[in-house]
């Protein structure tokens, strides 16, 4: 056994959290010290009180961390050391022979928790609607920071690092051709796994766009510009090429860059981090303030008791449950200033993203905080082999709409599964 | 004190007297907080050495009872105005030419921060200073802040309620010129209740 082996070994994982881990947590909710009610009548001041009171009366009373436990352990679990980090993955192999290998990435607020009901679709289509040659191996690994993986303690762990750590998870499980697929963080992990295009990766696809075309990657990170301002802004630059939806897009994205998760966690995680660890309730508002289509999705399945899809009251709070008993509200905001931290100094020393020539398919899902054009897609992805609008699922759409989106999968991988054989 | 009208108008001496199990309840929780990994670069954020340092003093070394006393010794006031409570002292100087001065904090400060200048500021003799720099000072609490009570409808907070609830004369001070002076923050809040306070005022005064 040299060090060289121990490092690459791959064990079995389980999870198992103890009882007083789980009583301390149900005595921090029920001890939560609130806010008086928000003074509007919506969701303009953020998460509402309504929502939380419901949300923490049932995570104190109700909620069976057991089960979501029991859910996961039902799964294959492992842990490898990459990097000098442990990375925890779930690992299902299709019993169908030639089952395409698929890498899927989750993003922040979520976790792996986001993807598993896709694993029955994926893995064993015969029984979700599907052909024996719609079969994906899954591979669903925690980010770094995130869930079971470990926590980096060194600075650097940006999605291009990810990206390399899973090009060599990959390569340890044996798999020699594989597509990858993300959202949100998973999207930015997808696409550089795309751009350092490490041998055996066929394709990707994405349901976030995480590159932009040029002026309007600049003006986005370029600094505070009111939405107004950076609209008409773009568009200018843009000029007569201003496509249909690129003008709603740009004012989403713009919104998006003024939410105070998405500029507190790049400026400041470990500020905001003190509170998220402390507190549950604080923890499960930050959360749920993601973006305003899945909030009121899960304000009504808590509120009005009526969820969307997979959107579950014991979904949301067994995905909060996750980020709480792992303490990763920091760690995991740290991914932000990260991957903020390398396009700042990329944009400073105009240095271009790498070359992208591997195909790519994108599915846009209409809940999404922006609905990616079509126009902005082909202009960063020159090999746009598959766009699709689907007909509903937002930003969580592995975990809203499971079946549309293994569907999605089959269809936008189904061109690759003979490629470089 | 019989009409509704007075009644709203009213003035009444204020003092703080915190509950000992509030106090037992805080300490409880800062001694059992769960505390992230630290940063790994410091530009993430505050630090977790100094943050553990200040949550050791707080639970262990801090006395509420002592500020409180300290607090408590000002002249304290609450009065609605605008269906909201406003918490204010009001500490008047003894030169009678004094100009009233209303000093308005910011976040995340409070009347705490302004404690220091209440002696300087109405006994400018004591400290070198002339009779002829004397100031009333009026040091109110925003509302939502400290002890004024917290705006409870969606009509309550704006920018232009900030601004009547600084012009309303139920203090006693006579229409005098008031001096504006945006304090050091420049805070949006504060500097947004001025702007609103000087575009109100007569020309002559701004």
């Amino acid at each position: 056994m040299s060090t060289v082996e121990t490092a690459t070994e791959i064990h079995p994982f389980n999870v198992s959290i103890p009882d007083e881990r789980l009583s301390d947590l149900r005595r921090r909710i029920t001890a939560a010290q609130w806010p008086t009610k928000e003074l509007v009548e919506d969701s303009s001041q953020g998460v509402q009180l309504a929502t939380m009171q419901e949300l923490a009366r049932y995570w104190g009373s109700d909620y069976d961390w057991r089960t979501t436990e029991a859910r996961l352990n039902a799964l294959p679990q492992f842990m490898t050391e990459i990097d000098g980090l442990d990375i925890h993955f779930i690992h299902v192999k299709s019993q169908h022979e030639n089952a395409l290998p698929l890498i899927i990435t989750h993003g922040w607020p979520g976790s792996v928790l986001e993807l598993l009901e896709v694993v029955g679709p994926l893995t064993d289509p015969t029984a979700h609607g599907g052909g024996a040659e719609d079969a994906f191996d899954l591979v669903l690994p925690s980010l770094p920071g995130y869930g079971f993986s470990g926590q980096p303690t060194e600075l650097g762990w940006d999605p291009a690092r990810v990206a390399q750590a899973w090009a060599e998870l990959m390569n340890r499980l044996g798999y020699t051709r594989y597509v990858a697929q993300g959202g949100d963080q998973g999207a930015s992990v997808t696409d550089a796994m795309a751009r350092q295009a490490p041998d055996g990766l066929l394709g990707i696809h994405l349901n976030w766009l995480s590159a932009f075309p040029q002026e309007v990657g600049a003006a986005l990170f370029g600094g505070l510009i009111p939405a107004g301002i950076f609209k008409r802004v773009v568009i200018t630059v843009l000029g007569a090429q201003a496509k249909k939806k690129e003008p709603e897009a740009l004012d989403a994205l713009a919104a998006l860059f003024r939410r105070g998760y998405f500029v507190e966690m790049p400026e400041h995680p470990q500020t905001i981090g003190y509170a998220l660890t402390d507190t549950p309730v604080g923890l499960a508002a930050w959360m749920l303030d993601h973006d305003a289509d899945s909030y009121e999705k899960i304000s009504r399945a808590f509120v009005d008791d009526q969820p969307s899809g997979g959107l579950t009251r014991d979904r949301i709070v067994g995905n909060i449950t996750l980020y709480w008993l792992t303490n990763t509200a920091t760690s995991s905001a740290r991914l932000y200033w990260e991957g903020f931290r390398t396009i700042f100094a990329a944009i400073a020393s105009g240095e271009k993203p790498a070359e992208l020539s591997l195909p790519v398919a994108f599915t846009v899902f209409p809940g999404e905080i922006f609905e990616a054009p079509r126009s902005w897609a082909e202009k960063v992805y020159p090999n746009l082999i598959y766009f699709n609008e689907a007909d509903r699922g937002g930003h969580f759409a592995a975990w809203e709409e499971p079946q549309l989106f293994a569907e999605e999968m089959r269809a936008a991988f189904r061109s690759l599964r003979n490629a470089g054989s | 004190m019989s009409s509704t009208a007075q009644t709203t108008t009213e003035i009444r001496t204020f003092t703080v007297s915190t509950p000992e199990d509030e106090l037992a309840d805080l300490r409880r929780r800062v001694a059992a907080t769960r505390w992230p990994d630290r940063e790994t670069d410091a530009s993430q954020g505050v630090q977790l050495d100094t943050i553990q340092a200040l949550a050791h003093y707080w639970a262990r070394g801090y006395d509420w009872r002592k500020f409180e006393e300290r607090f408590v010794a000002l002249p304290h006031f609450i009065t609605e105005i605008d269906g909201v409570d406003i918490h204010f002292i009001h500490v008047r100087s003894t030169h009678a030419d004094a100009l009233p001065l209303i000093v308005t904090h910011g976040w995340p400060g409070s009347t705490i921060e302004q404690l220091k200048i209440i002696e300087p500021l109405t006994n400018p003799t004591a400290g070198g200073a002339d009779a002829a720099d004397a100031f009333h000072l009026v040091i109110p609490s925003l509302p939502g802040h400290g002890f004024s009570g917290k705006p409870h409808t969606r009509q309550a907070q704006s920018s232009s309620r900030l601004d009547r609830c600084r012009r309303k004369p139920s203090v006693g001070h006579s229409r005098r010129p008031t001096r504006l002076q945006p304090d050091a923050g420049d805070h949006r809040w504060t500097s947004g209740a001025l702007c609103a306070v000087r575009s109100a005022l007569p020309t002559g005064t701004r």
